[in-house]
């Protein structure tokens, strides 16, 4: 086989192939595009800096200077596990070309009810914090659920489903966080949240920076656990296969035998129960109950994070330490009068660059591949018949 | 020519039985609107729930109706082209800074105007050049655009609204507001009609003065875009080539169409109609510049253009509805939305009449039936509905009309799919 005839056939893949990881980019390359992109968007960060007036070096060397401290360091990394599990939703939905943008509702909606679950119950230590994720997965798949029924009995597209879903939600989470409901007052605050978690729900956390103060959330393991799943269960199981095969080219799915409509629905039940997950590490890990101030917007980070790391669980890990790391340096800005919120545009810039880098550097290789194939069929007849084909 | 197509020719031309096919005509229309005008009387006699039909909740559902409009509007044209603009949200947010910040800079309303529909421009200018420049997937660029609009939003009303008096981190100082205009002479005799509480007639009165009276000027433009959106994209040379774009754009390629051309245009023109309706909310809903302001309005705007067919004219009543529900629920919420189940009950009832005596459905006329029922139970059983619950009225109702009617939307057949000029199919 040639390298012409691989470019050729990448040429046929849709961008949504490519971008999902479907179609293998070379291992360098691959890499180039996340570089590519933040360093771009490191360059607008710094145009931007330069305009309103602040050194754009010395100000990004500040905020990794702090951001490598160990207690940043650890907030980080307690963030990080909430992006990784969400990014993770995101990313069972897209390699079978299902947009989950819905796995914020899903999210909070799971962790209030789960908190509110865990509160009213007592049971002994490890029982507890099971059933406490229990619920939550359950919650999570129940409410994607939805939006799976809607696509596959009604054909509703799961993107403006998924949307709706999560206003509704957001309704639907502050009617059950009231006090004749779920909530009760917050000791010394006028915040309302759910029934604290007792200490057998509480899950310890590692002391795994030195010189911390804090510790790295217990569920941090989870978290990796469920990246080496989403690995195993993708690219070793018959069910990875054909939800591979389904979200690469649904005729040919459904050629080798596969549900096209169960697998829609399975995926996104099981992309829901781990968008659940996504608050447990702050939930049982920090926070101990569901406040107001329960972190918001996971799930949209998730989706931005998915892409950066093209679904694949290390890219992800590497995506979702980066945004956590950028939201615990950006603290320090504000003590050198910078608003924190550049940062912000730092992100949608890596994000939209991202996504853009990945086509440039596609082009780049089939164009480079034409290039060969060109330059072969001019070399001698032997590749003919192949270069024609692609 | 041939022989085989002369033969055809000469053959009898045998037209297929056209199935009765229900069209909108203005008689239609207008009875429609006559009808349900009768049905909110009707509501609002049983229930007591006044706001039905008073002028200041038909005044306040058109404001709020606006920007879910401008919005839907923005999505109509970058569809039309092909291009799913998710992004709408992000590109509203942008307006709404860009208005508060162009009306308190030049001291003008309508230079806020402008600068909203420019800034929504540059949202939609970044949107066309990763989508078709670039070939990136549509609702992921839209993803992205979100974020990136917040948080230049954000970035911006920092560096801007902190330091003017008035203002903050998170609001712009109070933004001077475009003119507003009644038409002259009605609106003492309207009030007047409408203060007696009579059936129909109170009504109607307050209905017409709350189209009629204190309607700011921004919103008759706002209205205006709509019929003009329907002309250009329908009635000229250019809308035909750009929805030839959103139907099948190698077709348009091959007559001489410049594909790409026709749909940075489209998505330019959305993101500065997004941009419109985000500086309506900060120049005229809303007195000031605030951070969220937009609480998804570029979704439900989204949801209209669905729920009206990719039509102008579905997509106007959609965003009515939508902004009807949202009017009525600022307006003692609880007491009138659920006076609106009734409404529901009375629609869905008729609906299953229609179905068992003009299309002979049993099976559907019976749900209908029992939804009808169910609807009509919970109205009875409870007095007043939750006020988190009547904020997702359009959100509902969006998710109702979608499946129920999927099946029958037909979005522009070449939506959302990417394009590289010189492909082959």
């Amino acid at each position: 086989m040639s390298d012409g005839t691989a470019g050729g056939r990448e040429a046929g893949s849709t961008f949504a192939d490519r971008l999902m990881g479907r179609v293998k980019l070379g291992g360098l390359l691959s890499l180039a595009a996340p570089v590519l992109a933040i360093v771009f968007a490191g360059l607008i960060t710094s145009v931007i800096l330069l305009v309103t007036g602040a050194p754009p070096i010395e100000t990004m060397g500040t905020m990794v200077d702090y951001g490598l401290q160990p207690r940043p360091l650890t907030l980080a990394l307690n963030l990080a596990s909430g992006y990784y599990l969400s990014a993770l939703a995101v990313a069972i939905g897209f390699r079978m070309n299902l947009f989950n943008i819905g796995v914020d509702g899903q999210y909070r909606l799971a962790a209030l009810i789960a908190a509110a679950v865990g509160g009213a119950i007592t049971l002994p230590a490890p029982l507890h914090v099971a059933a406490i994720l229990l619920v939550a997965v359950l919650v999570g798949a129940g409410w994607a659920s939805i939006a799976a029924v809607l696509k596959v009995r009604r054909g509703v597209s799961e993107v403006i489903s998924t949307i709706m879903l999560n206003a509704i939600a957001t309704a639907l989470g502050s009617w059950l966080l009231n006090k004749d409901r779920l909530a009760v007052e917050v000791a010394g605050s006028n915040n309302i949240g759910t029934q604290p978690l007792g200490p057998s729900a509480q899950v310890p956390g590692i002391p795994l920076i030195p010189g911390s103060p804090l510790k790295v959330d217990g569920l941090i393991i989870l978290a990796a656990v469920m990246g080496l799943l989403y690995y195993v269960v993708l690219n070793r199981t018959r069910f990875g296969f054909d939800l591979r095969a389904t979200g690469r080219s649904e005729p040919a799915a459904v050629a080798s035998g596969v549900n096209v409509k169960r697998m829609i629905f399975t995926t996104m039940i099981i992309s829901g129960a781990v968008a659940g997950l996504a608050g447990m590490p702050n939930l049982l890990g920090e926070s101990y109950s569901y406040s107001l101030n329960f972190p918001p917007g996971l799930g949209f980070t998730g989706i931005a994070i998915a892409l950066l790391g093209r679904n694949n669980p290390v890219g992800i890990a590497f995506g979702a330490a980066l945004w956590a790391f950028l939201d615990t340096s950006s603290n320090i800005l504000q003590i050198h009068d910078i608003s924190p919120e550049i940062v912000e545009i730092m992100k949608g810039t890596i994000v939209l660059s991202v996504i853009v880098a990945y086509e440039l550097v596609h082009r780049y290789r089939i164009s480079a591949g034409q290039r060969r194939v060109s330059k072969e069929l001019s070399g001698g007849p032997k590749v003919q018949a192949e270069g024609a084909s692609a | 020519m041939s022989e085989g197509g002369l033969t055809l020719a000469k053959a009898p031309v045998v037209e297929p039985p056209r199935p009765r096919r229900f069209r909108v005509t203005w008689p239609v229309l207008l009875s429609a609107f006559g009808a349900l005008v009768v049905l909110l009387s009707v509501t609002r006699a049983v229930t007591g729930a006044a706001d039905l039909t008073s002028a200041g909740a038909i005044n306040a559902a058109v404001a709020l109706a606006v920007p879910i409009g401008l919005a839907g509007l923005g999505g109509l044209w970058s569809e039309r082209a092909g291009v799913v603009n998710i992004g709408l949200e992000g590109m509203m947010v942008m307006g709404t800074w860009c208005g508060a910040w162009g009306a308190l800079h030049f001291g003008n309303p309508w230079a806020g105007v402008l600068a909203g529909a420019i800034g929504g421009a540059l949202g939609g200018l970044l949107h066309a050049v990763a989508t078709v420049t670039f070939g990136v997937d549509h609702i992921i660029s839209g993803v992205a655009i979100n974020i990136l609009g917040v948080g230049v939003t954000e970035f911006l009303s920092k560096i801007t609204f902190a330091e003017m008096p008035g203002g903050g981190d998170s609001q712009s100082p109070p933004v001077p507001k475009p003119g507003i205009v009644s038409v002259p002479g009605i609106g003492d005799g309207l009030a007047a009609l409408e203060s007696g509480h009579w059936f129909l007639v109170s009504d109607l009165a307050g209905i017409v003065r709350g189209l009629l009276t204190n309607v700011s000027l921004f919103t008759v433009l706002a209205i205006a875009l709509v019929p003009l959106s329907y002309y250009v994209l329908w009635r000229t040379a250019f809308g035909l080539r750009l929805r030839s774009c959103g139907e099948r754009p190698v077709a348009a390629e091959s007559l001489g169409v410049n594909v790409y051309f026709h749909k940075y245009a489209a998505v330019l023109v959305s993101g500065a109609l997004a941009g419109l309706g985000g500086a309506f909310l900060s120049l005229v809903a809303a007195t000031a510049y605030r951070e969220g302001q937009t609480g998804g309005r570029g979704f439900i705007g989204l949801a209209a253009m669905i729920f009206g067919n990719w039509r102008p004219g579905g997509l106007a009543a959609g965003a009515t509805l939508f902004g009807y529900t949202d009017a009525l629920q600022l307006r003692r919420g609880g007491e009138s939305v659920h006076a609106l189940l009734l409404v529901v009950a009375i629609l869905v009832a008729a609906a299953a009449v229609y179905q068992l005596v003009a299309q002979r459905r049993t099976r559907a006329a019976v749900i209908s039936g029992i939804a009808a029922v169910a609807v009509f139970v919970v109205f009875a059983l409870t007095s007043t509905i939750p006020s988190e619950f009547t904020s997702v009225a359009p959100h509902v109702t969006t998710l109702l009309v979608l499946s129920l009617a999927a099946q029958r939307l037909r979005p522009p057949a070449a939506d959302g799919v990417p394009y590289r000029r010189g492909q082959a199919k």
